[in-house]
């Protein structure tokens, strides 16, 4: 319904949108939205956020906007709502956002990987860092916006090749599909939700079920989610209904992190930490930092209700 | 009586289409994705389903049309959505196994699901238009507020069912309850065409 009934607007946005930013520059109003996260906002700050494109593709806006040397994917007009995806223009490598750090936190949990799935596509950040640091992994990425594809190559340099199949397809067929293909990975990453808009069929027991038939035993899950809202207490219920213990780590972002067999122990998690140290050193940061953030408390209202099929109000849960 | 009636029946088969519409996404979601080409699909099914119904509700009007008859129509619909309720998933599943396009996909379950029971609903509206016509002068008068009755159920089913009924029960649960009700508005309004007392239809 929600794309159905939306009016097409005509929108010309260039003239108008470099008016307004520049004069919000003149006033010097900060960038609405860019108040989270990013530690390369305050050498920007007092440059002009620029549209270098936007589109309307066939389920949102996709724009892109730069800020000094920082790019950034956004669904919502200014970032208003939050920033998909950004890169650091000068070094593509480094990770500008805090949960992208904390998906990463992921390969702490076991093994390098060698199979990874990618469900959701941003400006292609999280395939890019695992390409740096498993160049020899296999990464099926799956993106249900053909646009959001097209830009992450236009904007943020990313790029298919034999290691890297993207797969424009709805996150939850394509998990059906490889499950009956009899697919198998080390290492799966949910990164399809935004705050403006949530895939319902992509939060229940039964779509983590379907996930955890894809991955071998020893393999890791990691999601990104949410950290604010009732939505919190009935995600939290339904992973642990699916995968029992996880890590749950929490900054503006919420990532969970979680292995099949058992969650590791925090001294092999420090361990692998170590191990991982030179490799992240080009992304922007010491995984040692990350592993303080490995929490195992529960707290969330553990009677709250199991998302599943027949019951996944989660956007109406995140508006609360 | 007859007429607040027959007004009512036309506002809960606008609310039990609208309903069944919104669910019936939710129900394809998980098999078929949530992409647009599913919304489309479904979107598709409903509008060529009311439009078929439309037609066929205007001809069989002309066949000796009763409220009793109309009523049947309400529980007929709520009967040809039941197999949704049982069937549903195992359909579905099936569907997906072989169907591996999400357009092909979503479109064949959309009309398996729902051209029946939306086809029905779609015949209350011109058959009680002819219920309720009782000269020339007042036909459109009597349309527009049919009209006017059917589509405030429709919004009125779509707004309690994304906003409110899906936040506390399941989808089966609401689905069971929405032909519940169709039952029995279907029954009452068999039971009042029975009763002689009205004089105006």
């Amino acid at each position: 319904m929600r794309w159905a009934w939306r009016p097409w607007r005509p929108w010309r946005p260039w003239r108008a949108w470099r008016a307004a930013l520049l004069l919000c520059a003149v006033v010097g109003c900060s960038v609405p939205g860019a108040s989270a996260l990013a530690p390369a906002q305050a050498s920007d700050a007092g440059s002009v956020m620029q549209l270098l494109h936007a589109e309307r593709s066939l389920y949102r806006q996709v724009l892109i906007y730069q800020q000094g040397g920082t790019r950034c994917l956004c669904f919502t007009r200014l970032c208003t709502i939050g920033r998909q995806s950004c890169m650091d223009v000068a070094q593509p490598d480094r990770l500008v956002f805090d949960y992208t750090r904390m998906m990463l936190g992921a390969l702490l949990l076991g093994p390098p990987p060698q199979d990874i799935l990618i469900i959701g596509l941003g400006g292609g950040t999280l395939p890019r860092a695992l390409t740096h640091l498993l160049p020899q992994a296999q990464l099926d990425l799956v993106e249900i916006d053909p646009a959001v594809v097209q830009v992450a190559s236009d904007y943020f340099a990313f790029r298919s090749d034999e290691h890297l199949h993207v797969h424009v397809e709805d996150g939850r067929t394509y998990v059906r599909h490889a499950l009956r293909a009899g697919r198998q990975y080390d290492l799966i990453m949910l990164d399809a939700y935004d705050h403006q808009y949530i895939p319902e069929h992509m939060l229940t027991a039964e779509f983590l079920q379907e996930v955890h038939g894809l991955l071998r035993s020893g393999a890791v899950l990691a999601a990104n989610t949410f950290s604010s809202s009732r939505l919190y207490d009935n995600e939290s219920v339904t992973y642990r209904r699916v995968f029992g213990e996880f890590f749950n780590l929490r900054s503006a972002n919420r990532v969970i992190l979680t292995r099949l067999g058992g969650l590791p122990a925090l001294d092999s998690v420090r361990a692998n930490a170590a191990r991982w140290a030179g490799e992240f050193r080009l992304l922007g940061f010491d995984p040692a930092d990350l592993v303080g953030l490995y929490s195992r408390r529960v707290d969330w209202n553990t009677q709250a209700r199991v998302l599943t099929d027949q019951y996944s109000p989660a956007n109406l849960l995140n508006a609360r | 009586m007859h007429r607040t009636w027959l007004y009512l029946e036309a506002l809960w088969s606008g609310f039990f289409v609208m309903g069944l519409e919104l669910l019936g996404g939710r129900l394809l979601a998980p098999y078929f994705g949530s992409s647009i080409y599913v919304w489309g699909a479904i979107i598709t099914v409903f509008m060529l389903a009311l439009s078929v119904g439309y037609l066929l509700g205007g001809r069989w009007s002309r066949h000796a049309p009763t409220l009793r008859r109309l009523s049947l129509l309400l529980v007929a619909a709520a009967a040809t959505a039941v197999p949704t309720m049982l069937f549903g998933d195992v359909l579905l599943d099936t569907l997906a196994e072989h169907v591996s396009d999400p357009r092909v996909g979503s479109l064949s379950a959309a009309l398996l699901l729902f051209l029946v029971p939306t086809v029905i609903s779609g015949m209350v509206s011109p058959y009680a238009v002819r219920l309720l016509v009782a000269d020339r002068a007042g036909a459109g008068a009597a349309a527009g507020l049919l009209y006017f009755v059917s589509t405030f159920g429709s919004a009125a089913g779509t707004l309690l069912t994304s906003f409110f009924l899906v936040l506390y029960f399941d989808v089966n649960q609401i689905l069971w309850a929405m032909t519940g009700i169709s039952c029995l508005v279907g029954a009452i309004g068999a039971a009042l065409a029975a009763a002689p007392e009205d004089a105006q239809s």
